[in-house]
């Protein structure tokens, strides 16, 4: 018995670790050669990485927003657990979006992203706007539209 | 036995499982690596040259081994496609567009006597522009009545032009040599100057082709058209103003040692309007004259009107043609999209005809301008949300709006145009009328003398005597015009009125253009018909009391 089992499943377990140590190693070439780590954190070139947004990266360059505040800045909450958890998710829709196709040329905000970045105003210029109550759905965006990256 | 062996057999199943799902997750890992590799080298490579091509290329298929992206797009113009007011609504596969009198029965009145009203059809994509050209009925090769100068636009054309340039002025400047080319051309029917591009083609001709708007060796967006290039110049150099077009006005302030090169003082985002330009413009052209774009005096629609009225051809003022009903000289406009988008506030803006027609778009990591050329509404996102950050459906809605309330106005203006000619055609009647029999008698005898006249079958006998009473008539009456003010003031007025209505009616946008300016233009157009009917009313009176006086008998 010991033979054959020592034959049967020493071999399995091999095939195992060499399979799974193998897409581990590709895991970490594919992290490594996307700039994963890149994501982890503050650099608003890292956003350019996907070709999709070079032109909002160049818009943000040359936009009035440009010399206090990065992407991250209006579009990630401030706190760390919320702001790495819109970080995956937005990864998530991005990658998908990017690696299957099929996405809009001109890309438009979810509801849920348009919320963030409206919060991250009202949060920076809180001492202006507290006293404004514009009420319904208008949104800072709506009339300040190029202080960010749209021309 | 068995104890030990099912734990063994479930132990070993559970390991391949595992191994399997990580071999996917490997595989999974692997393609997208391979996904982000491409897309990475996408975005570094944006074409591999694997065939030069050179200025005498036309083909497109041999450009698309380079471009295949783009020539996959380029083919596609050969697609209906249709939007509420244009590009061949509901035709089916092969069949021609339709006439555009089915929709604005207005225009065969206003083109009587003029091949337009016999054929005039909607528009169809790029690659049907010389088979469009080739079947109209306007374009009979036995009459030869077209020019030459109509390949300026329909064809790839410019291997001709440098050729016989370079036959006509060989000891000039490429530039002069084009400008030879193009006179040359001029002097050519149009069956004549297709088989010679036939004949440089190796036996085909083709449609506006890449080389038409771009340098076969640095792929740079370029003008190549000798009429595009002379009207920029005399733009340059008269003193319109032209705002949206800075690289004139910085030219204007420079020295002026070299005239305006569209090539060489533009920026790059003007050329991508004048590359369009070189054919969505206004011309002359009649046979045997030079193709010209009437731009010295500015780009707007009176200015191209003060320019031919004063243009004199063989001693008399520049005309289209004869407008069969009323008689009188008229001009014809044709598809003036340069000029209208020049005047809208897009231009102003800096927003060209290509980034509408031809938004970029992406493929992959390669961003590229689309070369399926058509109607920005068939793709608003690409086309408008760019700039306008709005729903396809809503930026839709905007622009039928704008046409919408275009297309009521257009037809008023119409409508005021058929009761002008409605008016003129009663001035004109009693004259026709008393001079009917002298008509008659004068054609029977100038037929008399013709031989082949007499061999006619009876039909077409009829036909020619018709024809020729017609001939007659109009010759006496425009006698009474040389003499009469009152109906020469008439004839400018109809002049006018429906130099500004063919304008906007012959524009390719349904007013989206520039709205305001072709709203101004229609409310003028009106206006000069109205005028026209009033007066034209008040002389018909009078012409009837003096037709009182003549007795009975000799009135109808």
């Amino acid at each position: 018995m010991p033979s054959s089992r020592g034959v049967s499943v020493f071999p399995l377990s091999l095939v195992l670790a060499a399979t799974a140590g193998l897409a581990l190693g590709l895991g970490a070439f594919a992290f490594d050669y996307a700039k994963g780590s890149s994501y982890l954190g503050n650099d608003p070139r890292t956003c350019a990485n996907c070709h999709v947004m070079e032109g909002h990266y160049a818009g943000w360059l040359a936009g009035t927003h440009h010399a206090v505040a990065t992407c991250n800045d209006c579009h990630t909450p401030a706190a760390f657990v919320p702001k790495y958890w819109v970080k995956a998710t937005n990864g998530y829709h991005h990658s998908m979006a990017f690696t299957m196709g099929g996405y809009p040329d001109a890309i438009k905000a979810r509801p849920e992203s348009a919320k963030v970045v409206e919060d991250n105003c009202r949060r920076c210029h809180a001492a202006v706007v507290e006293d404004i109550a514009h009420g319904g759905d208008v949104s800072c965006v709506r009339c300040h539209r190029n202080v960010g990256h749209i021309r | 036995m068995p104890a030990e062996t099912q734990p063994t057999k479930n132990r070993a199943l559970l390991i391949a499982l595992v191994a399997g799902v990580f071999a996917l997750v490997a595989v999974g890992v692997a393609m997208l690596l391979v996904n982000i590799s491409e897309k990475k080298s996408e975005a570094r490579f944006s074409y591999v040259r694997v065939v030069e091509v050179g200025e005498d290329d036309t083909d497109p298929a041999k450009w698309g081994k380079n471009w295949p992206r783009e020539f996959d797009d380029y083919k596609r113009t050969a697609e209906r496609t249709s939007t509420k007011y244009g590009g061949a609504i509901g035709t089916a596969e092969g069949e021609m567009a339709p006439q555009k009198a089915e929709r604005d029965p207005w225009l065969k009145r206003v083109f009587a006597g003029y091949l337009f009203a016999v054929d005039y059809r909607d528009r169809r994509g790029h690659a049907f522009m010389l088979k469009d050209q080739e079947i109209t009925k306007r374009n009979v090769p036995g009459e030869g009545k077209q020019s030459g100068n109509c390949l300026h636009c329909h064809g790839s054309i410019m291997p001709l032009y440098r050729k016989l340039g370079k036959e006509a002025a060989p000891q000039g400047s490429p530039a002069e040599q084009l400008q030879a080319g193009l006179a040359k051309v001029a002097e050519m029917g149009y069956w004549d100057a297709h088989k010679a591009l036939e004949d440089m083609g190796g036996g085909k001709a083709h449609p506006v082709s890449c080389v038409d708007c771009h340098d076969p060796a640095s792929m740079e967006v370029r003008v190549s058209r000798p009429g595009f290039i002379a009207g920029i110049q005399k733009l340059a150099a008269g003193s319109a103003e032209v705002p949206h077009l800075p690289s004139i006005d910085r030219w204007r302030k420079g020295d002026r040692s070299k005239p305006y090169d569209p090539n060489l003082d533009s920026t790059r985002q003007e050329r991508r309007a004048y590359v369009c330009g070189q054919c969505h413009v206004e011309y002359f052209c009649g046979k045997g004259m030079t193709l010209l774009f009437p731009w010295a005096e500015g780009l707007k629609v009176e200015n191209a009107e003060h320019l031919y009225d004063n243009l004199q051809v063989k001693g008399q003022r520049f005309k289209d043609w004869v407008h069969a009903e009323t008689g009188f000289e008229v001009l014809k406009a044709q598809h003036p999209e340069f000029e209208v988008w020049s005047q809208g506030i897009h231009a102003r803006s800096g927003v060209t005809c290509a980034d509408c027609h031809m938004p970029y778009k992406r493929e992959g990591a390669q961003k590229y301008s689309d070369h399926w050329v058509r109607s920005p509404l068939l793709q608003p996102n690409r086309a408008c949300a760019t700039c306008h950050p709005l729903t396809d459906d809503e930026l839709k809605a905007r622009v039928l709006a704008i046409q919408d309330r275009h297309f009521a106005l257009l037809t008023r203006a119409g409508n005021a145009a058929v009761a002008m000619i409605d008016a003129i055609v009663a001035v004109r009647k009693p004259y026709d009328e008393r001079n009917l029999a002298a008509a008659t008698a004068k054609a029977k005898e100038t037929l008399a003398k013709q031989d082949a006249f007499q061999k006619l079958p009876k039909e077409d006998q009829d036909k020619k005597m018709g024809a020729e009473v017609k001939a007659n008539l109009l010759a006496s009456w425009r006698e009474v015009i040389a003499k009469t003010p009152a109906l020469q003031e008439l004839e400018n007025l109809q002049r006018a009125a429906q130099w500004r209505l063919d304008f906007v009616a012959a524009e390719n946008s349904m007013g989206f253009h520039a709205p305001q300016e072709l709203a101004r233009i229609l409310g003028e157009s009106i206006d000069l018909s109205r005028e026209a009917e009033v007066k034209a009313t008040r002389l018909a009176v009078g012409t009837a009391a003096s037709a009182a006086a003549v007795p009975a008998t000799q009135r109808r």
